[in-house]
């Protein structure tokens, strides 16, 4: 299974990367090889499996609604590559999806 | 060609609860300083698991039951992936193909207050669903051109409700009806405070035209960014007409995202092909749910009792019209303020005395409330403050007129009904002839009021009998004041 260029740019859009055009071509063929992997799996006969969210076999871990305190301000900002005032800046996207 | 409009609804309510939907931060941020409410989990930070919020998922089970809804028995989390700043992980963990309530219905009733009659309507309700809020945006513009946006994480992981209807609504006010239903429904369960202009209650709207009769329609919209009920309802009139417009004029519409401006338009959210590309695949760090009937029954007995059949009991009880019963049950606080004075008004009669205090909840309480902007359950005039003014009114202590100026006074003031009227000197007057003296001044000092009347004016009365409730502070019952002027004029003819 080859991915087009088309599909590689596509998936690169949603995850707001940009790539060059050499990328696109490596990119391509590795994700082709992700899905030839996938391809064999395919293979198998599920007919009677049900499909399943989740490999472990746990259910209904909850939590009491409990408040706990929140990180200092200091700590929450830390990693921000910009900031202004308590809060992080970022560039203005316009037209949300 | 006639069209009929055709709305559905998604609404998002944030839940009541104490943390946040995956983390144990406070989920109340409205007097918190931005980004205080933040931890790894909800700031996104890798390699952080979520946990569930037991209550969020009980206060959903309560809704969807509310709204009559089935629960299946198995439910979990996906992942919706999309990039925006106000979304920390690049993915919303929210519920795609199981989510907790499936196929309910509310019904409508489109009361007329003018023929007091009401026609019900039956809106089926999709899917009832969880997810987890985003963070707030503030945008800034610099004054040469550019902008950008501040991120407060605070709202980010905060339990947010959804609730999609199928697209049975048939006009803008059928809308606007749902959601005053669904805000009436969700307050009485106590899972949200269903606040729009706060943003704690939002309404998206899908809409598009159809010609009568037929089976396809034409594109639908979805419109957004209305925070009011009644930005909803301008909107849906707003997209209604402008839609039968474009096909009248032979025009072609596309389906599309058009938000509301408060101007009153909806313009286009040009929105990329790519847009409604959200991956959806199920949340690895969180299991699966089964949902247990019995834990779905042990809810069900802990629902309140819920408007409708409420109205159905106050009519039972006190007689109430069907019309009056429907809006004071509208809102919680109010069937429980009618309630408390009912209780403190007891006796024989109750039928009579309800609609005397129902008249007063709707009337010029409602109004003053309304002038003032206050809730009534905030109000200085607690339900023993009322009654006490409605016992002097029924023993002839205090006049209609003079009532409202002492519920204004309590209003304000908190004094109680009796010191008021000893303070203020409002006793009713009841006796003729200590209403005579004040009739003839008036008529003294107005000549040509009477000289009008004299004449045929039949206003002039009323006029005169306007000066007398002046002069008296209202203190005379209007009727007697009429009855002595008529009488005193009439010796003058
Ligand atoms: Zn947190």
């Amino acid at each position: 299974m080859i991915l087009s260029q088309e599909e590689v740019n596509h998936i690169a859009l949603l995850a707001r990367l940009g790539l060059s055009n050499e990328e696109v071509e490596r990119f391509r063929e590795q994700l082709s090889n992700i899905l030839e992997n996938f391809a064999i799996l395919q293979e198998v006969d599920t007919t009677d499996v049900p499909p399943t969210a989740q490999p472990i076999p746990l259910q209904n871990i909850l939590r009491q609604d409990d408040v706990d305190s929140s990180l200092p301000c200091e700590e929450v900002m830390a990693n921000a590559p910009r900031r202004e005032g308590n809060y992080f800046r970022v560039k203005s996207v316009l037209g949300k999806s | 060609m006639d069209y009929e409009t055709i709305i559905g609804l998604e609404i998002h309510s944030q839940l009541l609860t104490r943390s946040k939907m995956f983390c144990r931060c406070a989920a109340d941020y409205t007097s918190a300083s931005p980004n205080t409410h933040v931890c790894p989990i909800c700031l996104g930070m890798p390699g952080v698991l979520p946990t569930i919020n037991r209550k969020a998922i009980e206060y959903v089970i309560m809704t969807a039951l509310a709204l009559n809804c089935s629960i299946p028995e198995f439910t979990k989390f996906d992942r919706k992936n999309y990039p925006y700043p106000d979304l920390m992980k690049g993915y919303q963990i929210s519920q795609y193909d199981f989510p907790i309530g499936v196929r309910g219905h509310v019904t409508l009733e489109m009361g007329d207050a003018k023929t007091i009659s009401v026609t019900r309507r039956e809106i089926r309700i999709t899917r009832v669903h969880l997810e987890e809020d985003v963070a707030k945006l503030v945008h800034r513009d610099i004054p040469w051109g550019d902008s950008y946006s501040l991120v407060d994480v605070n709202r980010s992981g905060v339990p947010l409700m959804e609730i999609v209807t199928e697209p049975d609504m048939r006009s803008p006010e059928e809308a606007r009806q749902l959601l005053i239903k669904l805000q009436s429904i969700l307050r009485y369960l106590g899972v949200s405070t269903c606040n729009m202009e706060e943003g704690s209650f939002r309404c998206d709207a899908n809409i598009s035209i159809r010609p009568i009769g037929a089976k396809e329609g034409f594109a639908k919209a979805e419109v957004k960014n209305m925070n009011s009920f009644k930005a909803v309802f301008l909107a849906l009139e707003y997209e209604a007409i402008r839609q039968r417009k474009v096909v009248e004029q032979g025009g072609h519409l596309i389906q599309e995202t058009r938000g509301w401006l408060e101007e009153g338009t909806t313009v286009s959210q040009r929105s990329k092909e790519y847009a409604h590309d959200y991956r959806y695949f199920p949340e690895p760090d969180l299991p699966p749910l089964t949902i247990n009937p019995s834990w779905v029954e042990e809810i069900r007995s802990q629902l309140p009792e819920l408007p409708e059949i409420r109205q159905e009991r106050l009519v039972e009880q006190y007689g109430l019209s069907f019309y009056d019963a429907s809006i004071l049950t509208s809102s919680k606080p109010l069937a429980d303020y009618f309630e408390s004075c009912m209780k403190l008004w007891q006796g024989d009669d109750q039928e009579r005395k309800a609609k005397i205090l129902s008249n007063w909840l709707l009337g010029d309480f409602a109004h003053l409330l309304n002038e003032n902007n206050i809730e009534i359950d905030e109000s200085r005039v607690t339900p023993s403050h009322l009654i006490e003014l409605l016992k002097l009114i029924e023993e002839g202590a205090v006049s209609g007129p003079a009532a409202k100026k002492i519920i204004e006074d309590i209003f304000h003031t908190g004094k109680r009904a009796g010191d008021i009227v000893v303070q203020q000197g409002l006793t009713q007057i009841t006796d003729a002839s200590d209403i005579e003296v004040t009739v003839k001044q008036v008529i003294g000092n107005h000549p040509q009021a009477v000289s009008d009347f004299i004449l045929g004016k039949q206003q002039a009365l009323t006029f005169l009998v306007g000066q007398i409730m002046r002069m008296t502070k209202g203190r005379v019952n209007p009727k007697l004041a009429n009855e002595v002027m008529r009488r005193e004029l009439e010796k003058l003819c």
